[in-house]
């Protein structure tokens, strides 16, 4: 495979503020690049310099080996996390006025089909619902065919089901084999739709690599979780469990799950309400800044 | 330029100027209710221009009879005396008469009752001959109607690009057209010529609307007229070009669209003319566009100039549209 966009030393201040301090990366083509981190880590600042809008401090970025040109904006599809969209005008007109900006273009009915937006030609966009509104920003970041797509946290707001149905569109425009790159807040977004990621803090990537290979290379353990009633004071004293209580409730981090269930069995701990879960890309984030995602 | 992307925006912006039904009626009602306010407060069958109150109209004494013959001037018999005098202090009166007792009273500050005073002490007739000529007057509503209609014009196209352009830039429109490769000058150009067509139409109707309703004179020609009104909208709609270049704040865009707007209707005759006014005011005048807009266009409606007669008009407005387009579209930013 081979490099679609490369971020090289990228900079960016905003007076006083360093918003982003030397981050370097490449994308290759036909995958999806996550960029994570909480707010105010850099990503959107990242992104968007990425995309064009925002011109950096310093650093470089190439496209197909090349400084941005105008081929990129004919080549760019992008959904940024906060978009208003010119009022009274309806959702086919808006797909139609996006699409006549373009010289190389998607057949509209194709895009309508994918997006499930055909119900809602006629209506007015203001008065779309969240998902109904994230898949028309999406239908216009893909209205022009794009080798690569920008999608700045695109599901924030949504339930549940409409994240997983805005997924599922995802997912299809990976299969076309397009560029991908996302940042999102949720880590399990991140860790479905994305091949490789890189976590943010203060300006600077503190991570990078594919989900299960980040998970791999910091983690061999598992978490077990009890209610924190349920396991007397004493055993926090025991040197062979890495255990800490919060929130009600205990968890052990076990490198043997089996050998930590026995040591709790003789301990007489009840197990009832045990839990076991694997660790996830946030609590690689928890042990990498010690900050939650959200924060 | 890419007229497929100028065409895109310039149908997009119709659309919603035409569904916004709001600013769409205000556009055509407000000033058709101005132009008949002041219709129906101007034009009236009176024709007088004092108010004397005469006290004891029986009576008066041998010669103010022919002072009481004047034409134009509204006796009004008074009973109170003292009730009179203190309607002269506050000018409801011009002029308070009792010959009988050989007094009349003014006040020192009114002017009209210094007028009054000289008709009423008259010298016999001067040996000067009177001409008489005949036309129809110009009534306030013939000299109003250019007046209001640029003053509409002005708003127009202040309000209607300089503001939604800043509103686009503050909700994000501007930032998601930045991402298409839509060029600046095709999104500037879209907003002037949609703008532009929208005004002459409207204007066009009230214009209609309004002769129907309160009949005003036209002597001049019609294309000229819209020639002029084509000229002062674009460089108002290219003024506003340049408020709208960078900001992204709609308080601050109003008031500095309020700073620009109201100098020049209060300046630039839209209710009153400059002709009395220091030499200062008139020269101040001349830097709006809207001064020119309504002098080409008075001119053309009530004296029937030509085109070559408002020429100088026209040039400064071309030369104003040019500097201010040329200003506001390299000062442009998306965001």
């Amino acid at each position: 495979m081979s490099c679609i966009l490369q971020v090289e030393n990228l900079v960016k201040h905003f007076g006083p503020v360093q918003a982003v301090n030397g981050v370097s990366f490449a994308i290759e083509r036909g995958t999806c690049f996550g960029l994570l981190g909480p707010n105010g880590a850099g990503k959107t600042t990242t992104v968007e310099m990425m995309e064009g809008i925002l011109p950096s401090t310093s650093g470089s970025i190439q496209y197909k080996g090349a400084p941005a040109d105008e081929d990129f904006r004919n080549e760019a599809g992008i959904m940024f996390q906060e978009t208003s969209l010119q009022e009274f005008i309806q959702v086919g007109e808006t797909l139609e006025l996006f699409s006549r900006f373009y010289s190389r273009t998607r057949p509209l009915n194709e895009l309508i089909e994918r997006c499930a937006l055909g119900e809602y030609l006629d209506r007015d966009v203001r008065k779309l619902s969240g998902g109904q509104r994230q898949r028309l920003l999406l239908a216009i970041a893909l209205v022009n065919d794009p080798e690569i797509v920008f999608l700045d946290e695109p599901t924030t707001g949504l339930d549940p089901q409409a994240r997983r149905n805005f997924w599922q569109l995802v997912n299809d425009i990976k299969q076309e084999q397009k560029t991908l790159v996302l940042t999102t807040h949720y880590m399990e977004e991140a860790y479905e739709l994305c091949d490789e990621i890189a976590i943010m803090d203060h300006g600077r990537i503190i991570a990078q690599g594919s989900p299960r290979a980040l998970l791999k290379k910091h983690f061999d353990n598992s978490v077990i979780l009890l209610p924190a009633s349920e396991v007397p004071a004493s055993l926090d004293q025991d040197h062979r469990l890495k255990m800490h209580r919060m929130n009600g409730q205990v968890e052990i981090l076990s490198e043997d799950v089996n050998a930590t269930i026995e040591l709790l069995m003789a301990q007489r701990i009840p197990l009832t309400h045990l839990q076991i879960r694997s660790r996830t890309l946030e609590d690689l984030f928890l042990e990498l800044t010690g900050r939650g995602l959200r924060n | 330029m890419r007229f497929k992307r100028f065409m895109a925006v310039l149908s997009a912006r119709n659309l919603e100027f035409l569904r916004d039904r709001s600013a769409l009626s205000w556009n055509i009602v407000l000033p058709v209710l101005i132009v008949l306010g002041f219709a129906f407060a101007f034009t009236t069958s009176s024709q007088d221009l004092f108010k004397v109150g005469v006290y004891e109209q029986q009576k008066q004494a041998p010669g103010v009879e022919q002072f009481l013959q004047l034409q134009h001037i509204q006796f009004i018999p008074i009973d109170v005396i003292d009730s009179a005098i203190i309607k002269v202090e506050r000018h409801q009166l011009d002029m308070l008469l009792d010959s009988s007792s050989g007094r009349y009273w003014i006040n020192d500050s009114s002017a009209n009752g210094y007028v009054l005073e000289q008709l009423l002490k008259r010298p016999a007739d001067t040996s000067l001959n009177k001409q008489t000529v005949t036309g129809d007057a110009i009534r306030y509503v013939d000299w109003l109607i250019p007046g209001v209609l640029g003053m509409n014009i002005m708003f127009s196209s202040l309000f209607g690009v300089g503001y939604v352009i800043v509103r686009y830039r503050k909700n994000g429109v501007l930032k998601r057209l930045k991402a298409t490769p839509l060029t600046a000058f095709e999104f500037l150009s879209a907003q002037v010529v949609s703008r532009l067509w929208l005004i002459v139409a409207v204007t066009s109707l009230v214009y209609a609307g309004t002769d129907l309703l309160v009949g005003f004179r036209m002597y001049g020609s019609y294309l000229s007229l819209l020639l002029v009104l084509v000229l002062g909208t674009f460089s108002m709609i290219c003024l506003s070009l340049i408020v709208a270049a960078r900001l992204s704040n709609e308080e601050t865009a109003n008031g500095i669209l309020n700073l620009v707007s109201w100098p020049m209707m209060m300046l630039s005759g839209v209710w009153f003319s400059l002709e009395g006014s220091p030499e200062i005011i008139q020269q101040l005048a001349l830097i709006f566009p809207l001064t020119h807009m309504i002098q080409a266009a008075r001119a053309i409606m009530i004296d029937g100039e030509s085109l070559l007669q408002v020429s100088d008009h026209l040039l400064v407005l071309i030369i104003m549209s040019a500097a201010f387009m040329t200003i506001g579209a390299r000062s442009f930013k998306w965001e």
